[in-house]
């Protein structure tokens, strides 16, 4: 339905976004996840028809949005401050929407109400925007996009501003909401874990191109390449020259390694970066390769599992891995890990 | 040390004594020197009403003497306010909207009608537009005629235009500064949801600006209406507003029962308006969520913006700019015969206006030299800054102790801002008209009236920056060591600083323009600046015109240079934070 092609725009004269496409389909949650300034609102902004691309376009249905003024685009978007008119009380504020259409008066109050139902917040009709709570506003900025029915819905960080555990709560409602609605929508934020909550799709923003796209699951087993990997926080990280590609071998300060590649492997003689997992760490093996011997020099309860660090050798960071039981600081430890657990992935920019 | 020493040593640590201490001398100085004069202009007002036999329900040629001044000036303030808004809310949007070259430059003209004495602007648009201004100067010899073809002077369209000149700033200021903070995704959230820019307006910028226009308004108005210097010298005679009638009635009729009468009028309505402007000022405060993003200005890009902008830029230039340099210019020209030369004149650049300042002419006893006005104003302006900080610094510190005298004693500290200057300087000579301070005898009532009019300015300068001293910075001088006076003198002070040059600033221009209460007090040997171009302005003779201006023209330069330093220390302080 909705179709970003090639947007190219930049702040302060540097590039911001670089030829970003992607497209939404009906029912769909999209969630753009990246970190803080690589480009989330302004890509939103830039659908909503608030800011001009300087390159590509936005397509509805397969037609341009392009000089379609934002006050005709009926999408909904939910601002990270929500951007509550502070003049209006909470039941003028949702029905300002449903206002710009010019529909009767008697319409208007029953989906007002049916909207202040919807978010659990029924006989808030009078109360100012300023005297709510900051998950109640989050609310009140939800039905307020959510009333005149877009065609489209767009988040940016709707749960930014709010503390742990609120977001939580308000994070399982939201999730409710959107597929109730089927509104089809696009989700931004920084947050990883809000992100698999609620995304159909993922897509990941870095420098202003999205680097992988997917299912989140896809995500965790086939990081595109390093900096995917290492913007997961998927494991332990190691660079090193490929020596054989089949079968896979990459020499590292670790000793050589024998790995795999879920893509088509590098050439000899090229820089990749080994993933290593550290649930996929084996203390027992009979294997002779990929051997890690290391000193215990800290270890972390963790709930279930002790999550113990390595030292290794003094030109590598702290080696971390997840072991069922307690060591002694000062242990010496050899571990294990298959050559179909340990990830080759391109090195990242 | 026996027990009642000791509780009497408890109570004067209690902040309340505190308080009541700093409280001491400005109270005693309002009490004689403001609410004196108030309760004898009352008690004249009700007992001269008894004592000449007219009473508020009596004679119709009293109340049509009271009512026409008061209509007059209700329609002149409204007409006033209404161009005011015409000119100030475009230049606001512009302002708000649009960066442009000279925006700068512009921004700082525009706080200079703050300081401005009346005398000044009314010499100003009397140097542009009077009958030896440049223009119609400039018309006669185009056109050799023999008389001014332009009547500026004492024509209600003269108050009009100097009434503008000094609140479209105000309107200018309050409003774009309420604009530029309105968070811009209001808006977004606005189209977003299907409202067009005119919707958007109408729904949401507006609503949110009404507060700072009703606010800007009323202060306007208030000023239009307590206006006294710019009515008295465009407007003339005919054009009586309270003030000018006042005056008149005071001065010129000698009716001191009538003119108490209209002073106490006017001290209701300004009250009523200062009353309203608070309600509306502090609904503002309400309405006004913190700011995520405010409006960033931006370069025009259509057509019809850039002309706009330039049409309404160009109007606040050639308002702000052209009085003011005529004035100056003027001053430095020499147009028209003096009195005395006959034949063809010598036109050009000239400094004579300045060296006469020094002159006294005429030998008059009573007609003394311009310099010796210059001296008295600034005499009398260094005496007020004294007394403005000491009082100004006591209220400071006696607001610090939040004790229940405040709540009295803070809204009679300020009522002073409502009472204009003309029944300042009324109630001084009905009350000190005689021993010991008759108003002959005792020229340094002028710089107390001064002070009382700069007052309620200075605290409300002094009094926030005093608030934002945070304690712990005392607590940690003192726990390192340094004494209360030590304490004093290394944190307060040097922190205090920048706001006292502001007040001495403030100060010192406010003496040196206040026209109102000083025409009642100056001795005829011992006029102030503004009375002494006053007086100058209305001489015939191109010496006299040309005198007033080169002294309207220095006292305009020292504001303007006040005016600037304060603009300086307040963004450094910002800066600074």
């Amino acid at each position: 339905m909705l179709s970003v092609i090639n947007i190219d725009k930049s702040y302060e004269g540097q590039p911001l976004l670089k030829g970003v496409s992607f497209s939404v389909d009906e029912n769909e949650t999209v969630c753009l996840l990246g970190p803080s300034g690589s480009g989330k609102s302004t890509l939103l902004r830039i659908i909503a028809g608030l800011e001009e691309p300087e390159g590509g376009d936005v397509h509805w249905k397969h037609a341009s949005l392009a000089g379609i003024p934002t006050h005709k685009r009926r999408f909904g978007l939910m601002f990270q401050d929500y951007a509550l008119f502070p003049h209006r009380n909470v039941a003028e504020n949702i029905a300002f929407g449903l206002k710009m259409q010019n529909l009767p008066a008697d319409e208007i109050n029953a989906r007002v109400e049916h909207a202040l139902e919807t978010i659990g917040m029924a006989g808030f009709a009078h109360r100012k925007v300023t005297e709510l709570s900051g998950g109640e506003q989050q609310r009140v900025a939800l039905a307020r996009a959510l009333a005149p029915n877009p065609r489209l819905l767009m988040l940016d960080e709707p749960l930014g501003a709010l503390d742990r555990t609120l977001r939580e709560d308000l994070g399982q409602e939201l999730r409710r909401i959107l597929h109730e609605s089927k509104i089809p929508a696009i989700y931004v934020t920084h947050d990883q874990e809000e992100a698999f909550s609620l995304a159909d799709r993922l897509l990941l923003l870095h420098q202003g191109a999205i680097i992988q796209g997917g299912r989140p699951h896809e995500f965790f087993h086939h990081p595109r390449n390093e900096w995917v990997a290492r913007f997961f926080g998927l494991g332990n990280l190691v660079e090193g020259t490929v020596v054989s590609r089949t079968p896979l071998q990459v020499e590292t300060a670790l000793g050589l390694i024998h790995a795999s590649c879920d893509r088509q492997s590098p050439a000899p003689g090229q820089r990749a970066t080994l993933l290593f997992r550290p649930s996929q760490a084996q203390l027992t093996s009979v294997e002779e390769v990929n051997l890690l011997a290391g000193r215990v020099s800290d270890q972390v309860f963790q709930g279930e599992k002790y999550q113990v660090s390595l030292t290794i050798n003094d030109r590598l960071p702290e080696f971390k891995i997840l072991l069922p039981n307690p060591l002694a600081i000062g242990e010496r430890l050899q571990v294990h890990y298959p050559p179909s657990d340990v990830l080759c992935l391109e090195n990242g920019a | 040390m026996n027990a009642s020493h000791r509780s009497l040593r408890r109570w004067t640590r209690r902040p309340a004594f505190r308080g009541l201490l700093f409280w001491l001398v400005p109270a005693l100085f309002l009490g004689y020197f403001f609410y004196q004069p108030l309760l004898a202009l009352f008690n004249l007002a009700l007992k001269g009403s008894a004592l000449s036999g007219w009473e508020f329900d009596m004679s119709a040629l009293n109340l049509t003497r009271i009512w026409r001044p008061l209509s007059f000036t209700i329609r002149q303030a409204a007409l006033s306010t209404l161009l005011t808004l015409i000119l100030g809310l475009p230049g606001a949007w512009a302002f708000t909207h649009f960066t442009f070259p000279g925006k700068k430059f512009l921004k700082t003209l525009t706080t200079l009608p703050f300081i401005l004495p009346t005398v000044v602007v009314a010499a100003g648009f009397n140097a542009l537009l009077g009958p030896r201004g440049w223009i119609n100067l400039g018309l006669m010899s185009l056109f050799n005629l023999a008389t001014p073809p332009i009547q500026f002077l004492n024509t209600f369209g003269a108050i009009l235009v100097a009434h503008v000149f000094y609140n479209t700033t105000i309107i200018l200021r309050v409003v774009s500064n309420a604009w530029s903070q309105q968070n811009i995704r209001l808006q977004h959230a606005s189209q977003v949801l299907g409202a067009s820019p005119w919707h958007t307006f109408k729904e949401i910028t507006l609503p949110q600006l009404k507060p700072a226009i009703f606010s800007g308004t009323l202060l306007v108005f208030l000023f239009n209406f307590s206006s006294f210097g710019v009515v008295l010298m465009l407007g003339g005679p005919q054009y009586a507003t309270l003030e000018v009638e006042i005056y008149v009635q005071a001065l010129h009729l000698l009716n001191l029962p009538m003119a108490s009468v209209l002073s106490i009028l006017q001290l209701l309505c300004t009250l009523l308006i200062t009353l309203g402007h608070n309600r509306a000022s502090g609904l503002g405060d309400l309405v006004a969520a913190p700011p995520a993003r405010g409006i960033t200005p931006r370069k025009p890009t259509r057509v019809i913006e850039r002309v706009v902008l330039i049409l309404i830029i160009t109007t606040l230039f050639v308002l702000l700019v052209a009085p003011l340099s005529s004035l100056a210019l003027r001053s430095i020209v020499k147009l028209e015969p003096t009195r005395g030369e006959r034949g063809e004149i010598e036109r050009g650049l000239t400094l004579q206006f300045y060296r006469e300042l020094a002159v006294n002419r005429r030998g008059d006893l009573f007609f003394v030299p311009p310099i010796t006005a210059a001296r008295n104003s600034f005499l009398f302006a260094l005496i007020t800054i004294g007394l403005t900080l000491t009082l100004g610094l006591l209220v400071a510190y006696a607001q610090r102790y939040r004790t229940p005298l405040n709540k009295i004693l803070d809204p009679l500290l300020m009522l002073p801002l409502g009472a204009s200057a003309i029944t300042l300087g009324l109630g001084f000579i009905i009350v000190f008209n005689r021993p010991p301070f008759s108003t002959l005898r005792f020229p340094l009532l002028i710089p107390i009236a001064h002070t009382l009019v700069a007052l309620p300015f200075i605290v409300r300068t002094l009094s926030p920056a005093l608030r934002n001293i945070s304690t712990s910075l005392r607590n940690a001088a003192r726990v390192l060591g340094a004494s209360p006076l030590r304490v004093w003198r290394e944190v307060d002070l040097p922190l205090m600083t920048p706001s006292i040059l502001v007040s001495t600033i403030f100060a010192l221009t406010i003496s040196l323009g206040e026209f109102g209460a000083s025409t009642f007090l100056v001795r005829p040997d011992y006029p102030t600046l503004p009375v002494a171009i006053y007086r100058y302005i209305s001489q015939p003779g191109a010496l006299n015109y040309g005198q007033a201006l080169a002294m309207s023209t220095i006292l305009m330069l020292v504001c303007a240079a006040g005016i600037f330093t304060i603009e300086r220390l307040q963004k450094s302080e910002k800066d600074g934070n």
